[in-house]
């Protein structure tokens, strides 16, 4: 039984890689070469960590850990991903897989939550 | 015998549907604003108008829409509305709607139910995004919660009392087609409208158009609730068309409506106020709408988990 969960785990896991992977790759070439306005500005990490609270911490969980339909965002493709692939993601979402998109929020917000998601530490208020 | 007199000479029917009749007024002023003073999702400040912003998967939206007017040669009313909106996947919200009113001297009446789908055409985001809606609706005449305007509803239809109308039955399907657009921080949303009386009568037709854009485009570091970035500003303009057989602008009722929302600071309370005003001879003079919703996120997980489904 417990061989079954970890391989449930792992596969839940791998499963959950792929999407985001696959999700990230997906951002055409131009918009991953988008500039983020906010890059490395404190206040404006500070404004996403309370926007990422807002909006994501319900689905991918308040330490970035991922949910149960949800890919984690502490995993290192996020981090090393280009700014504007995740800009994509966030304005398009993929609705046919359950991630919404946020395209309602101001482009300033989603830049803001970018520059949260690409500091160092990210820490949700 | 005495005492069966006496009970028969306090039993007045009339006096218990006159206790129902403020008992239920009560409950739906306390609906209106106690409501109100709790907790609205994302659709920007429209009261009409639809976006093609989606209910997110799992989310559970509770809601009431109320509007408040006096038609020339009728009583003041007010419509209200309870909404039940859920995002089933990303590309499909549902929403059940209550509808009631309450009319100067003649009482308070449920008037029915609706049941909308919301269906996103094109997944990704465009420069304009396609949505189908389709409704069914189980209304009576009496319904005042003036969801949208289509045909040649106008004032009049307000001013019929409702002991004569709540018998008139209206089942009628409707269908929308939603176009929206985001735009440097606008939102442009156009709704156009087609309604049918499941039995008889033509199709009818209405529109909606709205803009709205919010105080500020960046979010502030700080939690907070006054700030500029939770306000929403815009104006919406709907209207009818007539019918297939007299389609136009003759003839209908028009109005033009500037419109607040503010969003709390947790993100999941909204309130809403919209006065509209009639432009054309048939409207109502005015048409004073608020509301307010609360957003549960995730609801469908926690009633899985609430019912043993733990995956």
């Amino acid at each position: 039984m417990k061989r079954l969960y970890i391989a449930f785990l792992n596969a839940s896991l791998t499963w959950a890689t792929s999407v985001t992977g696959n999700l990230i790759q997906s951002a055409p070439a131009e918009a991953a070469e988008r500039r983020n306005p906010f890059e490395a500005d404190a206040t404006a990490q500070r404004a996403g960590a309370k926007l990422y609270a807002r909006e994501c911490v319900s689905c991918h969980g308040s330490n970035r850990e991922g949910g149960r339909s949800a890919p984690p965002h502490k995993r290192p493709d996020v981090r090393s991903a280009a700014p504007g692939s995740l800009f994509w993601v966030l304005t398009n979402g993929s609705l046919g897989r359950g991630m919404p998109s946020f395209a309602h929020l101001p482009e300033a917000q989603r830049w803001q939550i970018i520059t949260f998601l690409k500091s160092s530490h990210p820490q949700t208020p | 015998m005495r005492i069966a007199e006496r009970d028969s000479a306090t039993f007045d029917p009339r006096r218990i549907v006159k206790r129902w009749r403020i008992a239920l007024r009560s409950i739906s002023i306390v609906v209106a604003f106690v409501a109100a003073s709790s907790v609205w999702g994302g659709e920007g400040p429209f009261f009409v108008t639809y976006t093609h912003q989606m209910e997110e998967p799992g989310n559970l939206e509770f809601g009431t829409k109320n509007v408040v007017s006096r038609p020339t040669g009728g009583y003041r009313f007010v419509g209200t509305t309870a909404e039940l909106e859920y995002g089933l996947k990303g590309w499909w919200t549902t929403e059940v709607y209550l509808d009631g009113q309450t009319t100067g001297g003649q009482g308070t009446l449920f008037t029915g139910y609706r049941w909308e789908n919301r269906f996103r055409l094109l997944l990704g985001e465009h420069w304009i995004n396609p949505v189908l809606y389709v409704e069914f609706e189980n209304i009576n005449g009496a319904d005042k919660s003036l969801l949208e305007i289509v045909n040649h509803d106008g004032n009049d239809d307000l001013t019929e009392p409702s002991a004569d109308v709540r018998f008139e039955k209206k089942r009628e399907i409707e269908a929308k087609l939603i176009l929206g657009s985001y735009y440097k921080g606008w939102t442009i949303a156009e709704n156009f409208i087609a309604e049918k009386n499941v039995k008889h009568e033509p199709f009818e037709f209405g529109y909606a158009v709205g803009v709205s854009r919010p105080l500020e485009l960046a979010a502030r570091p700080e939690r907070c609730n006054l700030c500029a970035e939770n306000f929403q500003v815009g104006v919406e303009i709907y209207g009818g068309l007539g019918t297939h057989e007299h389609f136009g602008v003759r003839g209908t009722s028009h109005y033009i409506a500037p419109t607040v929302s503010w969003a709390l600071a947790n993100g999941t309370t909204t309130f809403k106020i919209s006065p509209g005003f009639g432009v054309t001879e048939n409207s109502t003079g005015y048409l004073i709408r608020f509301g307010v919703a609360y957003e549960v996120a995730q609801f469908g997980r926690v009633a899985r988990n609430l019912f043993g489904d733990r995956r």
